[in-house]
């Protein structure tokens, strides 16, 4: 009996011998390292069928790579490396000669002008090894004046079709312009695109202004002015310029507002009688909830984006912390716990980290950790740093940098969450406090 | 530490009999004359020593003694001066044998070919039986198994306290565990003999590899022995369906060494950019099928599986996986090509798990 069932066994062996060695399985690696370095891109000149639309064709491939290499994650390669030309915006692409340069990603453009004078731009992404296109041609039309922001679009999506995440290239930044000695600096309300261009002043400097804030859908701004001699709360309205103030009570100070999510929600801190704490306002009833009630400073409130939730900074425990409570009040509970003093909390966009401002051993960070507390990381060190805003993304995020000294200056700067790609703003004056606007429509 | 150790042993070794020759000279000059004289001479050197050959020529029997000071006492210094300057060159010379240690050191990095590893299966069924021939002179004597454990336990468990029990139990099985099997002593090693012997026909196999599995087929059904039978089915099943898998009955060469894999997954890595990943899709493990021509060179890739994502993020982990093997297979993966066959269809795991920002 046995004998038999090896027989079938030595048989079975015999007959399966020849099949696997045609095909012995396929041959398994793991690859758990690879290299982060910049994607190397071509960004040829927009094609334009008349001289204006070749013009602009020129300025918004510019755009999009200077876009695009601001991020530190992608590399433009210089137009004299091109073996091929783009001529025509629908010819085919020689993928072989875009290889042969290393180009991993090729965007390609072209731009006219219709009858109604209106900009239209057409783009496409490929994935040059691949030999693929990544997503499909697009076509945008707008202002010939928008030129900027329709590269910047473009852009936008170039990012997103390579990295997976939104983008944050349309979007503005709102910050208080500096001019002037240290000891009697001018201030101003100014908006800008994010990369620096399009800066338009919103207020004069007859007043010391502060903390401009951005409502979720980026059309109007919170922020703080000295206009009474105390500092108060005023809501402005972007495309008219037009503001009021927030109606407080005699003999109170408030200050460091946000919007909610809603953007009906406004949270800020008022000082009344030495003491201050949270409020929380409805702007459309003007009815105010107080949220906190210690005798020690709570202050630089900021919503989860579901609204649900506030990080804050309050110095309860003998040092200015971190601390998370609900929306509506409550217990709060403490999540920072390194050495230093902690300010300027800022909820992520993407909901799972929080930006801040740090001060160890003399010197300031910019930081981020988790909601728990957990894996703080220092992404800045300097003399000064503060006031992290979030980019719409939540991969970027700029704050204010000043030099030391009585000529110090204030300045913005960018950081990958990563803690690389740290560079400066280019701004006419000095300039801090910065606000991220959300992507425009 | 230890070359440090020999090095002022041997330092200390040679500088002791120095000072022997010393001492026997003091010894010698110390019988009547330099008792008296030697606490001021010996520190003042060659001045002091002038003033005293002064007297040694009105003396007459003083004159032998005085001569023989005059000469330690010049070397006592000389002697003195010169062991420090000879312990440092011994020291530098003791070196070499710390090569002795550094070879430890290479050995230890040639053991981990584990091209072997493939036949670990095989490996792992055969360690039970050894350790019934271990076992066997001891436990075997008590006939009893399950009594085992309750011959020593047993009366300090009875107690009622619940928590205190297990705890002994614990410890009293623990020198028993050798103790567990019981049957079949000599059968065993005739069954360990021909599965050890496939492991290093894998290795060698060049020249013959279709023979020798033809020798195991042999020597299963040669063992008349019904016991043997359970463990004979199990080598033929192995050998059947796991041992194709794992490459041993390929016909076609030998399997790829280890340093051959590196050197593909070295050259993926080189390529697999993750910088212009989003955060999402680095939490994306994905699993590439890759097919290679005879040069090399991908033919196709397609995406097997991934774990960690939603869509978008797994389709960007793929697309950079996919551009790491077009890039830099783009001339042709350095492989074997007599192996063809082992590494024509590969299947690439690539893992972010390193590389994430957190």
């Amino acid at each position: 009996m046995m004998t038999r069932l090896l027989t079938l066994l030595l048989a079975l062996t015999l007959w399966m011998g020849p099949a696997m060695a045609q095909s012995p399985g396929p041959l398994r690696i793991e690859i758990d390292e690879g290299v982060i370095e910049p994607l190397p891109f071509a960004a040829p000149d927009f094609v334009g069928d008349s001289q204006t639309a070749t013009e602009l064709g020129q300025n918004i491939a510019r755009v999009i790579a200077a876009d695009l290499s601001g991020t530190g994650l992608f590399r433009e390669l210089s137009k004299d490396a091109f073996i091929s030309q783009i001529t025509s915006f629908s010819s085919p692409v020689q993928f072989a000669d875009w290889k042969a340069i290393n180009a991993q990603a090729l965007i390609t453009g072209g731009v006219s002008v219709d009858a109604a004078g209106k900009l239209v731009v057409r783009f496409r992404v490929y994935d040059v090894f691949a030999g693929q296109e990544l997503g499909q041609g697009l076509q945008l039309v707008g202002t010939q004046e928008g030129w900027r922001r329709m590269a910047h679009k473009v852009a936008d999506q170039v990012y997103s079709r390579i990295t997976g995440e939104g983008g944050y290239f349309d979007s503005r930044v709102v910050f208080v312009a500096e001019t002037g000695p240290k000891d009697n600096r001018a201030k101003r309300l100014a908006i800008m695109d994010y990369d620096g261009a399009n800066v338009k002043y919103l207020t004069d400097s007859s007043a010391i202004v502060l903390a401009p804030r951005f409502s979720p859908t980026g059309d109007r701004i919170l922020y703080t002015s000295y206009e009474t001699g105390e500092p108060r709360i005023y809501l402005l309205d972007i495309a008219s310029v037009g503001r009021r103030v927030l109606e407080s009570q005699a003999g109170t100070m408030s200050f460091a507002p946000r919007f909610g999510p809603d953007g009906q929600t406004v949270i800020y801190s008022q000082t009344q009688g030495g003491n201050t704490d949270l409020y929380s306002m409805n702007l459309a009833s003007g009815a105010a909830t107080r949220l906190t009630n210690a005798p020690s400073i709570e202050t630089a409130p900021s919503f989860s984006p579901d609204g649900n939730q506030i990080v804050f900074e309050s110095d309860r425990s003998g040092t200015p912390q971190l601390y998370v409570m609900s929306s509506r009040g409550g217990e709060a509970r403490r999540i920072s716990t390194g050495q230093g003093r902690y300010g300027t909390p800022v909820w992520s966009p993407r909901g799972d980290l929080v930006a801040f401002t740090k001060q160890s051993k003399g010197r300031f960070h910019i930081g981020v950790m988790r909601l728990d507390g957990s894996e703080e990381r220092l992404l800045t060190a300097s003399f000064l740093d503060e006031g992290p805003t979030w980019a719409p993304n939540g991969r970027v995020i700029m704050f204010t940098r000043e030099t030391q000294g009585a000529g110090g200056r204030a300045s913005l700067y960018s950081v990958d969450i990563s803690g690389r790609n740290l560079r400066p703003v280019q701004t006419e004056t000095g300039a801090s406090d910065p606000a991220w606007s959300p992507l425009q429509p | 530490m230890l070359l440090i150790g020999w090095a002022l042993f041997g330092g200390v070794f040679k500088a002791e009999p120095l000072p022997f020759e010393v001492t026997e000279v003091t010894a010698i000059s110390g019988e009547e004359y330099a008792a008296l004289i030697a606490p001021q001479v010996s520190p003042d050197a060659a001045v002091d020593v002038a003033t005293p050959e002064a007297p040694s020529i009105d003396d007459n029997a003083p004159d032998i003694g005085a001569e023989t000071d005059s000469q330690p006492q010049i070397t006592q210094p000389e002697v003195a001066d010169t062991p420090p300057p000879d312990e440092a060159p011994e020291v530098t010379e003791v070196l070499p044998p710390a090569e002795a240690e550094v070879t430890d050191e290479a050995p230890e990095l040639t053991p981990p070919s584990e091209d072997v590893a493939v036949l670990v299966p095989d490996i792992a069924p055969e360690a039970q039986p050894r350790d019934v021939d271990r076992v066997a002179p001891e436990p075997v004597a008590r006939p009893e198994p399950d009594a085992r454990i309750d011959d020593i336990v047993q009366p300090e468990t009875d107690p009622d306290e619940a928590s205190e029990t297990p705890q002994e139990e614990t410890d009293a099985t623990a020198p028993e565990e050798a103790t567990t099997e019981i049957v079949t002593e000599a059968e065993d090693p005739a069954q360990a003999a021909p599965s050890r012997s496939l492991r290093p026909q894998t290795r060698p196999s060049r020249p013959e590899p279709t023979e020798e599995p033809v020798q195991t087929a042999q020597e299963q059904p040669s063992q008349p022995e019904p016991d043997v039978d359970e463990n004979a089915v199990n080598d033929a099943l192995a050998q059947a369906l796991g041992g194709g898998q794992s490459e041993t009955a390929t016909p076609s060469g030998p399997p790829l060494t280890r340093g051959e894999k590196d050197a593909l997954r070295v050259a993926v890595q080189q390529c697999w950019n993750v910088g212009s990943l989003s955060t999402d899709a680095l939490q994306v493990t994905v699993i590439v099928g890759v097919k290679l021509d005879q040069d090399g060179k991908p033919t196709s890739i397609e995406q097997l599986s991934a774990t960690g994502g939603n869509g978008s993020a797994v389709n960007k982990a793929y697309e950079a996986a996919r551009r790491a093997v077009l890039r830099c297979g783009a001339r042709g993966f350095d492989l074997p090509r007599d192996k063809y066959d082992h590494w024509r269809d590969i299947e690439m795991t690539f893992n972010p798990e390193k590389m994430r920002i957190k």
